[in-house]
Order: C-alpha cells, then structure tokens, then sequence
C-alpha cells in the first residue's frame, strides 16, 4: 500500500505539472489577445498577475507593470514559487523522492525538460524567440503525461497524479473564467463591445484548448452566456470543471477511506449544477466563481487530511 | 586528427590498461585499438554525449558547502578501467571468505567473545572500539551475518596485485553509481559491447532484494521490504531513491515510520499501517533509534531497535556492524580469517602499523613523511595525513594526536596506487591517473560479489584522493573475458 508521503508528493506532482503546462499556454495565448483587442480596451499583462492572485509577490520584486516584467516573473522568477521555472523544479523534486513509483523515463523526460528551460529561459522571455520557447514546454509536459498515462499502471501512485492534476486543472478553468468575465465586464459600452467580448471569450477558449470542441458542442458562435456553461459544466470536455471533478470522485472511488473527500466533492458538484444566469456578465457570476474556488481549495485540504501525513 | 596515444606515460605505476608506451594490457587490447581509432573530434563528441547523458539522466550526488547543499552532476570518464575475468575470479572468492569471516567475527564479539578469550586480538581493541554497541550484545540475526552489504575498497600496487585498504561494513555507499556508469557507457560507446566480452553488472538490485527479503523474520511470501533515508539532503540520497527503484521497494524516511506497542514495524500508509519485515537502512547507527542512540536524532524511529531485538524486523546492516569497520580491527583480519576459517586470506591487507604498539608507534612517528595516518573510526577520507604531500606543520600536528590517543590512529605505507588514462577537462592526451576499485559483496544465507564495482579516480595529477566529495570522478570497470570470443556476430577490424 502506497505511503502517506509518497501520495502527497505525486499529488503536488500532478499539480506542479499541470501548472507548468497552463503557465506557458497563458502567456503564448496572451499575447495573441491583446493583438487582437482594438486599442481602446485597456487590457494589460499586468492582468495575468491578478489572475493568479499573485499582486502581492510581485510587488515585492517590481514596481513597472510592464510585459517583460510580467513574462520574466511567470516564467523565470526563481522566487515566485509558481512560476514555470519553479513549478517545473518542484516536479523534479517531487519525482525525485518518489521514483520508486513514477517510471523511470519520467524522470529522464523531467531531468530533460528542466534543462531546456534553464538553457532556455533568456528565450522565452525575449519576445520573438517566446512562442517556439513555450511549445517546447508544452510539448515536453505533454510528453510526461502521456508516458504516465500510458505506463503508470492505474493503482493509487496514478490515482493521486489524477487528483493533482485534476484540481489544478479545474482552479485553473475557474481563473480564466473569471479572468474573461473581468475583462468583459470592464469593456466599455461603445460601438466595439461586442467584437471585443468575443476576442476575450475566443481566447479564454484558445487558452484552455477548447475552441475546436467548444464550436461543435454548442454548434454556436464565441458567446460569453454559451462559453461559460460549456467550460464549467460540459461532462465530457477535460478542461471542464464538472469533467475534473468527475476525475477526481472517480479517482477517490478507488482510493481508501474516501467518504469524506467524495462527500465535499458531491457539495461542489451541486453548486455547480445549480441554477446559474450566465445571459448577463454580472457581480453574480463573478462571485459564483469565486466560490468555486474556494471550494476547490477546500477540496484539496479535505484530500491532505485524509491521505497525507499529519503536519504537512 | 587521432589522438597521440603514443604520447601517454604511465611513469612508474602499474597502468590498468597500458603495458608500455603504445601496448595495451591483453584484456584492454580491443578497447586500445577502438580507442586508438577515434579522431580528437570523435573523443570530444563522446566526451560531451557522456556529460549530457548525465544531466539528462539526472545522476547527481550532493555535495555539503558553507553556502548549503549542492547537487553536482556524477564526474564520468569514458574511458573504463579492464580487469581480466581470470583475475576478477580470484579477487571475488577472496572478497567472500573476507567477509565471511567478519561476519563470523561480529557475531563472536556481541556472543561469546572466544577471539578475545583465546587472545587473539586483545580486548582493549574492541572496549575503545567507538562502533561497538553494547546495546546489540546476545543478539544473533538470521544466519549469524550482521553485516549483508559491504563495500571494500581495492587498490593494485606496483606489483599489479589487489590490496584491500579498507572494509566499509557500516552504509557503503556507491553501488549505485556503479550501474549508473554502466549505462551511460552503452549509451556514449555502443560499438565497443558488441566486440568485447564485458560481463554484465545489472543483477546488483534483484540479488540485493532477494538477500535482504530472505532476511525477513515473518515467513510470508512476500515480506515487505524498504529502503530508509535520511532524506533528500543526504549525499547519497539519489542511490537510495535508485535502490528503491530498482528493487520495486518502498522508499521512506523515518517519519513514515512506527513502532507500536506490539514491539512490530509499521509504516504510514493511505489505508492506515502496514507492518513491515526488513529495512535496508542506509542511517548511521547512531541516528537510528532515538530511544536507544542519540536523543535528538530526527532521522530515525524511536522503537525501531525494541522491534529488531524482539525479532520483529531485520535490520540491513545490522546495528552494530561497523565494530569491524575499525581501522584497527582491519589490521587483524589476516588473523580473523585464519582464526574463524582456518585459511590463508585470499587477498592481502596493504601493511598497517598500530599506533597503540610502542614498538610500531615509534617506526610511524619516525617516518610520518612516509606514511599515511588514518584515524580508525572515519569514513570518506576525512581526517588523514598524506605524509610525503603534508606540511611539517601537518605532520607535527598529527604526531600530536597520535601520542594523545595511540590506539585512534594507524598507519600505512604511501602506495604507488594505480593508474589508468583519464581525460581530462579538453585535453585530447589522456592523462594517467590513480584509481582505487570499490565492489559489493552481499551475505545472507549465500553471498554475492559485484562484477567489478566502482572504480573511483583521482582526477588531480599526483592525488590519491578518489572520493567524490572531495573532487573524485569515476569510470565504467569491465571484467572482461579474453578466453571467448564476443557474442555479437560482428567482423574484426583490421587489428
């Protein structure tokens, strides 16, 4: 049987990578975003900053709010411990006290990964090298997964990775959300609104990969009040939340002594199949999506509780 | 261009590979002539293939520093070191009937003590002794053997003969590394396997699980076995994780374990405890149960002697083992030997004087710029005098200590160590280099011995000083069969 440590660090595994992988596509998607806005729309890159709740430790290394500042702290900055280049190093760590049970050439793709950013890095923060910068990373996560989900053999080490992942992934969709819906909602009621709203929600759907899927789902244009049920509550799109979460409740279905982790994930599941009014981009919204947050983070101290070793 | 191979001067030390200036010894003979075919570029790409198979395998140790832990890359040179499968066979039964009799020896001392009793080696030796654990004595583990892993280190004199200069019965470590250099070899000089007749090392990790699984007290089919770190920030934290690995056993720390008021083991799992059976434990004794040994030991698991004594675990080695990891007791195991088995030791000690007897004691203080002085309870190289490389102050100082605490300190004569081609840094002329030679020899109910085993160099010109903590680099060690022709359906070069 698996041991409370290990659990907890293929967990953070799991979520570190997951990290990783939604860092580098936030920043490549970004840029494209705010080509694409007419120039009356004051988005900044200071916004990826709010998004991922991280004002604070930024203003302890920056004053300028500017591009480079922005990029280099989510990608380089050894002190944002969320950064692609520390999240990447926490997978390593992590996969390094468990390689007992991850595969060994998981750890030789990792070991691989982290030394193209390091070499790397300069040239993703550099604007025009950014882009080809950023697939490699992408491709390098996608790598890992796919060797874990095709050689890991599903037992509780495959389990924990799943759950890791899963919640990253669903706070992750949420941030976006919430993201987009600011951005709409601070959209000046002029000639261009709508255009605009579409080339936020558009790339709210590009960051999370899901414009292919999204258009045949709903069979309808990039409409916020269409986007924002399809990213939440779709049950078979992965980036979706109600999808994660019915990866994790799967997940803990076959982990032991999980009644009360699947109990809090049943709560979460009933908020989000509540009745929602997504017509109007408003307040409301915006404060349901806060509340599926927190409730996400709840998800993971009920896990640490009943899986990981006291006092972590 | 090729590389100058006739340019290469060993000078007066036995070289492992090169018999004189342009002749290679019979078993490196085709790993000289495929050498000899590499252009300087050819040496650089392979050099360069090595470094970055290590990164990317991310085999590393780590060094401690003023400024905090570094992990540094394993220092690899693609050159191996050959021995002859003729030899190799001598050494490995000398290195069993070696530790045979120490075993035998250790289990003596914690019993009946009939070595002292009958004289043999006189009993202030083992009182003074600062690795023997009183706490251990009428203890008897499964097969008498205390100590199941042991790392000896090898070194060839002139005479190109094997000298044991040291037994490390306590964490050896390395052994790792060992298989590790195996691997990058095949990946950086695929072609040479296939023409030369290499015996394969990659058996260590299962013959090590069999060993330490038929250690276990509980007859069930399959005991629980695990490996016990000190942690992430132990030097040999990458071997332990390796081990794990590769034995399919559960790595932990002493955190993830417990002793319950049943006197049994038990680890933290997510369905609650699971008892286990053996421990691999690579913690020094004296961090191993704060309840017995050092109070403020975070490392380890309070109770986990209570349930060795209670014959509820096996402990790998067991404590305790390292009385015969002594400088001093080294010097008597040509004695042990005899004493427990009746033969004549198969491989010789390199000669050793005992501080503790005036009569030696005078000899070493009058020729300390001849000698080397070991303190006899230190591992890793740390505290020695080099004499013919030390300052008269040094020397001085050393005389100090010895007549302070005579029987704390041996003595030995300066070997002309081996040597073998080392590249080093871009230099395109291999450069000879000393070597020492560290394999593993496993006993429980049988015993095993590593093909080979770690060849560790001395990567500055001149220095005997091969451990990677202090600047030591290794190299792939081939035992090689001369006798067969290679497996491999391959046609000959032109050689």
């Amino acid at each position: 049987m698996m041991l409370s440590r290990v659990a907890e660090r293929v967990y953070w595994s799991g979520r570190y990578l997951e990290r990783v992988a939604n860092t580098a596509r936030l920043v490549s998607i970004y840029e494209t975003l705010l080509f694409d806005l007419p120039r009356s729309v004051k988005l900044s890159w200071y916004n990826l900053i709010i998004i991922n709740d991280m004002e604070e430790a930024y203003a302890e290394r920056y004053s300028a709010r500017n591009e480079r500042n922005v990029v280099k702290f989510l990608l380089g900055d050894e002190d944002n411990p969320s950064s692609l280049f520390s999240s990447l190093n926490a997978v390593r760590e992590n996969v390094r006290t468990t390689r007992d049970v991850v595969p060994e050439e998981a750890w030789e793709m990792i070991c691989e990964l982290c030394l193209f950013v390091k070499d790397n890095l300069e040239q993703g923060i550099n604007r025009r090298s950014r882009h080809e910068f950023l697939e490699e990373v992408i491709k390098g996560c996608l790598q890992i997964n796919g060797l874990l989900f095709g050689t890991m053999p599903h037992v509780a080490s495959w389990e924990f990775f799943n759950i890791g992942y899963n919640i990253e992934r669903a706070d992750m969709t949420i941030r976006y959300l919430e993201a987009g819906l600011t951005a709409v909602m601070d959209l000046e009621d002029d000639e261009q609104v709508v255009n605009s709203s579409q080339v936020i929600w558009g790339s709210v759907l590009r960051s999370l990969n899901a414009t292919q899927y999204y258009l045949r789902t709903t069979r309808s244009p990039v409409k916020g009040h269409e986007v924002m049920p399809y990213l939440l509550n779709d049950p078979h799109f992965p980036r979706a939340v109600a999808y994660c979460l019915k990866s994790i409740m799967g997940s803990c279905h076959s982990l032991p002594r999980s009644d009360k982790v699947i109990n809090h994930l049943a709560k979460v599941e009933k908020k989000l199949n509540g009745a929602i009014n997504f017509a109007e981009p408003d307040e409301e919204l915006l404060n349901l999506f806060n509340q599926l947050q927190i409730m996400l983070t709840g998800c993971h101290f009920v896990i640490a509780e009943t899986w990981f070793p006291e006092g972590t | 261009m090729s590389i100058a191979w006739n340019e290469y001067d060993s000078g007066d030390f036995y070289d492992e590979l090169i018999s004189s200036p342009g002749h290679a010894r019979k078993p490196a003979q085709k790993l000289y002539s495929y050498l000899k075919s590499l252009k300087e570029d050819e040496v650089s790409s392979r050099i360069n293939a090595a470094e970055l198979a290590i990164k990317e395998m991310g085999i590393s140790f780590t060094v401690y520093t003023d400024e905090g832990n570094i992990d540094r890359a394993w220092p690899f040179d693609i050159i191996p070191r050959v021995i002859s499968k003729h030899q190799w066979e001598k050494t490995d039964a000398g290195l069993r009937q070696r530790l045979q009799a120490l075993n035998l020896f250790i289990n003596d001392l914690y019993n009946e003590q009939r070595i002292l009793k009958d004289g043999v080696i006189p009993e202030f030796v083992l009182k003074q002794s600062t690795n023997y654990r009183p706490e251990c004595e009428g203890m008897s583990p499964a097969f008498g053997v205390w100590a199941h892993v042991c790392g000896t280190d090898l070194v060839r004199d002139k005479d190109g003969e094997f000298y044991v200069l040291e037994d490390n019965l306590r964490v050896p470590s390395g052994v790792s590394y060992m298989l590790e250099n195996r691997s990058i070899m095949k990946r950086v000089l695929p072609e040479v396997f296939e023409k030369i007749d290499i015996a394969p090392v990659g058996d260590y990790p299962s013959r090590l699980f069999e060993m330490l699984a038929s250690l276990s007290p509980r007859k069930v089919k399959k005991p629980v076995v695990v490996v016990l770190t000190p942690g992430i920030f132990n030097s040999a934290y990458f071997e332990h994780a390796f081990l794990a690995q590769k034995m399919g056993a559960e790595l932990v720390e002493g955190s993830d374990l417990v002793v319950q008021d049943d006197d049994c083991l038990y680890m933290k799992t997510i369905a609650g405890l699971e008892r286990v059976d053996v421990v691999y434990r690579r913690i020094d004794d004296l961090f191993l149960d704060p309840e017995v040994f050092h109070k403020d030991s975070v490392l380890g698991v309070p109770g986990i002697m209570r349930a060795w004594k209670a014959g509820n675990l096996a402990l790998a080695n067991a404590p305790g083992a390292g009385v015969a990891d002594d400088k001093v007791v080294y010097a008597y195991v040509p004695e042990i030997i005899k004493y427990y088995l009746d033969e004549d030791p198969l491989i010789d000690n390199v000669e050793t004087f005992l501080c503790y007897d005036d009569k030696q004691r005078q000899h070493v203080l009058a020729n300390l710029d001849k000698l080397v002085v070991k303190p006899a309870n230190e591992s890793g190289g740390y505290g020695m005098l080099i004499g013919p490389h030390a300052s008269q102050k040094e020397r001085d100082k050393f005389a100090e200590l010895i007549k302070a605490n005579p029987r704390n300190y041996i003595a030995q004569p300066t070997l002309a160590l081996s040597v073998a081609p080392t590249f080093i840094g871009k230099q395109h002329i291999p450069q000879p280099r000393h070597l020492d030679l560290r394999p593993f020899i496993l006993q429980g109910r049988d015993s095993y011995v590593t093909t080979g085993g770690l060849t560790r160099v001395a990567m500055v010109k001149g220095s005997l000083v091969v451990n990677s903590s202090q600047g030591g680099g290794s190299k792939d060690t081939w035992v090689v069969d001369t006798s067969t022709t290679p497996t491999a359906d391959v046609t000959e070069d032109d050689e």
